[in-house]
């Protein structure tokens, strides 16, 4: 007999910081998706729970919210699954997960889902933090008042998990009371909604006036919310009793540091210091080992597989550009071990509370140093995160910035570029001269990051209010589970995403490289093969003069040359013209593309560009190529412009107009020219 | 009329009522009820923003925010802490 399966559809949700997507975590395991709400960029994760073989679950973690009137984006989408019975996500029964430790602010919020009716199970966490505040919570009391299903769970260790999963799976709704009359509020506009949609309860009435017809509960949504309280007040007098305790004072004093007036900014910028100084060091061996394995690996293809232009194509075109850029995915999961773990800490909020003064001042929020900050990973989520940014101007310009951050794919071009320059030595012992100079490119994005905002303040017209609202949740520390998972996630779409386009390019420019227009190869070859060459070199010279002057004939060599006039007054060639061109489609394509084009000049199949590049003469003077003011016009070219389709991409979805991604293109762009322009003209 | 601006580091208040209408629900979400005793816990290095002790957690918001909540000083019992 065939087992009827049932998929149950379950939706979580809380306030942010509540542990919402530990409990996530806790039930699905790595069991998890990321995916996107439809037309939008927001991050949709999405687990399956298997309880048994005929009942599974497919849960779905909403972004944070404090409420059901959403403030910004991101409580938008969340409210929206939660309300909108359309709603793909729509889900059978709903998780309102609550932080015992603020129980009262919680369930305001868990008061607004459970009146829409929906089946609704509250999840409360944080219980031992309650506990060391002295708060007694009597479950089966709180249960009983508010008529809904209580269960305590503590992800860390896995307590109450199981109980959490009956519970999902044997609820029936309860008579989940409603803590405030509704209909008395507005009792006329009810009715006239009740009219339209026969099947809403009073409160779903409601919020659709609200959605409709915003202006008319001017003042009622105030009282609305003085009513919760009052009733969650009397609900928590019954329920939760207040032990004398000696309150631990651990948070208080930490931000009595970390907050401090000057303290606190040394501490801030010391956590930047060892972030990139470790980048550096601790990155090193698992970047020798992927460099050491690619090599190899491109070797025993080189000797295994029939020669011809496909084994070429493969070891010189995909790999060599593979190797190129998962080279580097130790530097970036380093640089984003350490953003989750500030986050899940709570020290990033901090940052925020302290910075908002300066940022205010720049035409941004405290809330942009998180986005801004990430944008040292990447743009992309950073642009992403800005939307919990309230007021429209603070956020358009920190979207605007964002990109002018180094992100991490400018890592493997700085590197590269750092390494041929600057000896890889100490200097008072303990101060890396490359991890400087990187510091430095960082500091340099970091400023004209701000320079750019500070402008963009006086050029874009504010459309409402700005506030600065933000909650200091206490400080916790980090939750390994949870940075584990977010590690993988990001590895995971940083490989795909980069990985594709790495590819792609790869594939294209081998062709663009390897085949010219008309008989101009054969042309070579002729030429070659002709006995003044046969006599006078050996064969190898003779293989290494061919492909040089092959890859100058051939089409890639032809664009180069095309744009050489350009980009000459910068410094560049049309080596690098190829390399710059191809990294529109994404930054770290450059270090691919290089190790594209010198593999196709050179005999063995060594994956060091490095090497390769360091030996690069100027055919006239033949000094090197590499210049110190070349690789740094190099490096502020890269710097400055926006060479990264996602980011183009992602403005536009946020945005929701090609105006502000158009801006940002032409504005980086023309920045990027001129700075490279100066400095090499300057120092040239 | 006192706002939460006049209040200092470690002083405790009662808020009376929230003055700017477009920030009204938002304050209130996050807690500041008229009635609720709050204590002013830290200040940004910079002077601005500020935090509050509110219903057991920390709150922060800008000088200008403050501004609009109407509070009454009250002198603190030392073991009357603000309840939950």
């Amino acid at each position: 007999m065939e087992v009827q399966e049932t998929i149950l559809r379950v939706a979580i949700t809380g306030n942010p910081n509540c542990g919402k997507t530990s409990v996530f975590n806790a039930l699905t395991g790595l069991n998890q998706q990321v995916g996107n709400y439809a037309g939008t960029t927001v991050d949709k994760k999405t687990g399956v729970l298997v309880y048994n073989k005929s009942q599974r679950a497919k849960i779905i973690d909403l972004p944070g919210t404090y409420s059901i009137y959403p403030k910004s984006k991101d409580e938008e989408i969340a409210i929206d699954v939660i309300i909108n019975p359309l709603s793909k996500e729509a889900s059978d029964i709903i998780l309102v997960v609550c932080d015992a430790s603020n129980l009262k602010r919680n369930l305001l919020y868990y008061s607004q889902v459970s009146d829409l009716g929906k089946p609704v199970v509250l999840v409360l966490t944080m219980m031992d933090i309650a506990e060391k505040k002295g708060l007694d919570i009597n479950l089966i009391v709180l249960s009983l008042l508010l008529g809904v299903k209580v269960v305590a769970v503590n992800p860390r260790n896995g307590k109450g998990i199981e109980k959490l999963k009956d519970t999902i799976f044997n609820t029936s709704r309860l008579t989940q009371n409603k803590l405030i009359d509704i209909y008395n509020l507005a009792p006329e506009l009810i009715e006239e909604q009740r009219k339209r949609h026969p099947n809403f309860n009073d409160f779903q009435c409601f919020l659709e006036i609200y959605k409709t017809q915003r202006e008319k509960l001017d003042g009622i949504l105030a009282d609305e919310t003085i009513k919760r309280y009052a009733a969650i007040k009397v609900v928590l007098n019954e329920s939760v009793t207040q032990r004398e305790v000696k309150q631990s004072e651990l948070s208080n004093n930490l931000d009595k540091i970390l907050t401090h007036k000057i303290w606190g900014y040394v501490i801030f910028l010391f956590i930047l210091f060892v972030i990139f100084e470790s980048i550096f060091s601790v990155s090193k061996f698992p970047m020798l080992w992927i460099q050491q394995s690619f090599t190899w690996f491109g070797n025993y293809f080189a000797q295994h597989f029939p020669e011809g232009p496909l084994n070429d194509l493969l070891v010189h075109g995909v790999i060599a550009g593979l190797s190129g850029v998962i080279v580097f995915l130790p530097q970036i999961v380093s640089l984003f071990a350490f953003i989750a773990i500030l986050e899940d800490t709570g020290y990033m909020s901090r940052v925020s509370f302290m910075m908002d003064k300066l940022m205010r001042r720049v035409g941004m929020n405290g809330k942009s140093v998180v986005p801004l900050i990430s944008g040292v990973a990447c743009a992309v989520p950073s642009i992403m995160a800005t939307r919990s940014i309230e007021n429209w101007k603070e956020r358009i310009i920190t979207i605007m910035v964002i990109p002018l951050m180094s992100c991490s794919a400018r890592l493997p071009v700085y590197t590269l570029l750092i390494s041929m320059i600057a000896p890889d030595k100490n200097i008072w012992g303990i101060f890396n001269v490359q991890g400087l100079i990187l510091m430095g490119m960082y500091l340099i994005g970091f400023f004209s990051a701000i320079t750019a905002a500070w402008v963009m303040k006086f050029v874009i017209q504010a459309k409402e209010k700005n506030y600065f609202i933000l909650e200091l949740p206490t400080y916790k520390a980090p939750r390994l589970k949870n940075i584990l998972i977010t590690l993988v996630e990001k590895s995971r779409t940083f490989i795909w995403e980069a990985g594709k386009v790495i590819v792609a390019v790869s594939v294209i420019l081998w062709l663009a490289a390897s085949f010219g227009p008309g008989k101009s190869f054969a042309k070579i070859e002729e030429k070659y093969s002709s006995e003044f060459y046969t006599k006078n070199f050996s064969s190898k010279e003779i293989v290494n003069f061919q492909k040089s002057e092959k890859l100058f004939a051939s089409y890639a060599g032809h664009f180069g040359r095309l744009i050489e006039p350009a980009i000459k007054p910068l410094g560049f060639d049309w080596k690098i013209g190829i390399a710059l061109f191809s990294s529109l489609a994404a930054r770290e394509v450059f270090v691919g593309t290089m190790a594209t084009i010198y593999n196709l000049g050179d005999e063995s199949s060594s994956v060091n560009i490095r090497e390769r590049m360091m030996e690069e003469r100027d055919p006239v003077t033949l000094k090197p190529k590499y210049t110190l003011t070349v690789a740094f016009s190099l490096m502020l070219f890269y710097a400055f412009a926006l060479q990264c389709m996602s980011t183009i991409a992602t403005v536009y979805k946020e945005t929701k107009t090609w105006k502000w991604a158009t801006i940002q293109f032409i504005y980086t762009s023309s920045l990027a020219y001129i700075m490279s322009l100066v400095v090499y003209q300057l120092f040239k | 009329m006192q706002t939460l601006r006049d209040l200092k580091k470690g002083e405790y208040a009662i808020i009376q009522e929230i003055s700017d209408n477009s920030l009204k629900l938002k304050l209130m979400e996050m807690g500041c009820i008229p009635g609720e005793v709050i204590r002013l816990s830290h200040i940004a290095p910079l002077g601005d923003p500020i935090a509050i002790d509110i219903q057991g957690y920390k709150l922060s918001l800008r000088l200008s925010e403050a501004g609009s909540i109407i509070i009454q000083k009250i002198v603190p019992e030392i073991n009357k802490a603000p309840t939950r």
